[in-house]
């Protein structure tokens, strides 16, 4: 690998790993704040796809679709949690893993309802349709650079949010302890709530930035909601932060993995997490 | 744990008392005015729901034409929902063969879930139509006498493909598929030609399934620069492979082929990043047959849609298994009369006329095609009568 491979492979990384970190900080928000194991989040990933699907062939625009969606999936997280799972935080791990496994089944066959079960593509805006050449035969799309500056600028603001603001405040003292944020006359379901519709349009979100390029298709939930996982694994469960490092860190790892040590390529992002948990069994960072 | 046995038991009673009414009424329809009882056991739910559906209509529509019956018999559906699971897979096809008798087995899509197919209907010696999964295995080593295929094995249309890009004056070429059983066959099966040809594969690069980040990929077919890609993808992959391969700008400079699932049934999805592609399979969407243009318009007066490659595979195994119940006027107990029916039959094919190989699976003419206007249209054919050379079958 030459120096120029070698630096477009990172820019890859990159790119790749700050695409999960979107996609998987709301599951750590929601996982780490509310303790609840939420299967489902790969189908609100999926949701954002389809929204942004459905929503571009009619409104032709991308943009007027993602401020549509986005309004759309947080007041759907926002039922959700009032509906659902508002009713799970005193019970078992088991009784969540069952709900939100019952979800991923409704969503998926509301989707087949709904659009059915064809692949999809979602064009990309015309003013981010330009490539960028980098070297004789290999250019870059803009609107993959596009996502990374979207994706850093979102993890900014939440970092903005739950260490700088009054509400993130609350959030992490609602996580630490709940009864005693209740007391002191905040309303904590309030604030769960919005957490919770947080996560989902996080997801939601990520669906949609990546729907141009991902394309839009049944059961890609699914896909990414164990490698989500893994980034919370590693990262610390709660810890926004850790995901972020975990995410990037497994940007590399899958990445120069599939072009070093091509046939074990599924594994690299595994034996990364066994490491991790082997050094720290809490993951990187703990906690918000 | 106290009430959840005391409800299987139940369960389980209710079952045996309905199993009880149901059975003796049975034998007596079975005595003169038999249906032939067929077993559908494909996806309808997931991501290969719509080729389920394809296939199930294709076949209903070969039963349509022949006045709703085959080979002048009545026939009843029985159909089972296989998720492409292949961990369900024996248990669903058992339920087809013991609980429904089914007199033949249709399935299914999934190269996995086929091959559990074929492992029951050689253990029970039920007869099993493929319409679609390719793995070489089934008209390979698990050949039977009571395993048939209308598809196309995995090595076909790579086989094809390996001929036609060392025709094109490609010298050098880096291989790219999802390191699966169909995707490793497919590979091999373009190398042999292309390599037999005097080609050489420079790499071999394969990502698991079914993972669709392909950006390092990209950058390491940029940095190696071959005179052409060969790529296995279908479905969801397919149209993000054709899309990145697009926007990185390769597809200017290094020419991309493979065979046709990289764009059949996904060419609305990729739009005009698939606009000239080369592929090859045994169907086109422009065939001249007289069969392929009465096909389409039954198929689209029935069903409202343009119908694909899996639809006259569905179509040909419902032909193929009606020419053997013609052979033996409808008397499925003679199974070896049955058999020696459906092997020396020729399919009136949309796809063209076909004839079985000794493993059972289609001699066919691969076409190759190109992506205009959102059609696989017809450019030559490839290879003519091609035969896959069934390595491992004994019979």
């Amino acid at each position: 690998m030459d120096f120029s491979t070698f630096l477009i492979q990172l820019l890859n990384a990159l790119q790749y790993g700050l695409l999960l970190f979107l996609v998987a900080s709301g599951l750590t928000l929601v996982f780490g704040i509310m303790g609840i194991i939420n299967l489902a989040h790969g189908s609100f990933y999926m949701m954002g796809a389809y929204m942004a699907f459905s929503l571009t062939s009619l409104t032709g625009n991308l943009l007027i679709a993602v401020v549509l969606g986005v309004a759309l999936s947080a007041l759907i997280g926002f039922l959700l949690e009032w509906g659902l799972f508002s009713r799970l935080y005193k019970r078992d791990h088991l009784d969540q893993v069952l709900l939100t496994y019952g979800l991923i089944l409704m969503f998926e066959e509301t989707r087949s309802l709904i659009v059915g079960d064809d692949v999809h593509g979602v064009p990309i805006p015309e003013l981010l349709s330009a490539s960028i050449q980098l070297s004789e035969t290999l250019s870059y799309p803009v609107y993959r650079l596009f996502m990374s500056a979207v994706c850093i600028a979102l993890a900014i603001g939440m970092y903005w949010l739950i260490r700088r603001t009054r509400l993130g405040m609350m959030i992490r003292a609602g996580s630490s302890n709940r009864e005693m944020v209740q007391a002191l006359g905040i309303n904590i379901d309030l604030i769960y709530r919005l957490v919770f519709a947080l996560g989902v349009t996080l997801a939601a979100f990520a669906g949609m930035l990546a729907a141009p390029v991902s394309s839009v298709y049944p059961g890609m939930g699914n896909q990414v909601l164990i490698i989500c996982f893994v980034v919370v694994v590693i990262g610390g469960v709660g810890s926004v932060w850790g995901a972020l490092v975990a995410a990037l860190l497994i940007g590399l790892a899958d990445t120069f993995g599939k072009v070093i040590i091509p046939d074990y390529a599924g594994l690299t992002v595994y034996i990364l997490m066994a490491a991790v948990l082997l050094w720290r069994p809490e993951g990187i960072f703990r906690r918000i | 744990m106290d009430q959840g046995f005391n409800r299987r038991q139940f369960l389980l009673s209710t079952a045996g008392v309905a199993a009880g009414l149901a059975l003796p009424a049975s034998p007596l329809f079975a005595q003169s005015n038999r249906k032939i009882r067929i077993g559908l056991m494909l996806p309808y739910t997931g991501t290969y729901a719509s080729l389920g559906n394809a296939i199930t209509n294709g076949f209903k529509l070969a039963v349509e034409e022949s006045g709703g019956k085959l080979g002048g018999m009545d026939i009843e559906y029985f159909t089972v929902d296989d998720e492409s699971d292949p961990a369900k897979a024996p248990e669903n096809a058992n339920k087809l063969v013991k609980r429904d008798k089914v007199d033949v087995l249709i399935g299914t899509v999934h190269s996995g879930v086929a091959l559990a197919m074929a492992r029951v209907a050689r253990e029970t010696n039920t007869l099993l139509i493929v319409p679609n999964a390719g793995a070489d295995e089934i008209t390979g080593p698990l050949c039977a006498p009571n395993i048939f295929r209308t598809s196309f094995s995995s090595w076909q249309p790579s086989y094809a493909m390996g001929n036609v890009m060392a025709e094109r004056k490609h010298k050098t070429v880096v291989t790219l598929s999802w390191k699966y059983a169909f995707g490793e066959q497919s590979v091999a099966g373009f190398k042999e030609a292309f390599e037999k040809a005097g080609g050489k594969v420079v790499k071999e690069m394969y990502l698991p399934f079914p993972n669709v980040e392909f950006q390092p990929y990209l950058t390491e077919i940029a940095a190696l620069k071959p005179d052409a890609v060969f790529v296995f993808f279908s479905g969801g992959g397919a149209v993000k492979f054709v899309k990145d391969y697009a926007t990185a700008g390769l597809r200017t400079s290094i020419p991309l082929y493979g065979p046709g699932f990289l764009t059949d049934g996904t060419l609305e999805a990729q739009g005009e990043a698939a606009e000239g592609l080369l592929t090859t399979l045994h169907y086109a969407d422009n065939l001249d047959f007289p069969k392929s243009k009465s096909f389409k318009a039954a198929y689209f007066k029935a069903f409202k849609v343009q119908p694909d490659v899996f639809a006259v595979q569905g179509y040909d195994a419902a032909q193929l298994f009606g020419a053997g119940l013609a052979g033996v006027k409808g008397d499925v107990g003679k199974r070896a009369e049955l058999i020696k029916a459906m092997e020396s039959a020729t399919i009136d094919s949309p796809r063209g006329a076909f004839t079985l190989s000794k493993a059972h699976n289609p001699v066919q003419d691969i076409y190759l095609r190109k992506v205009e206007g959102k059609e696989n249209k017809l450019v030559s054919v490839a290879a003519k009568a091609l035969a896959d050379p069934a390595r491992g079958c004994r019979m």
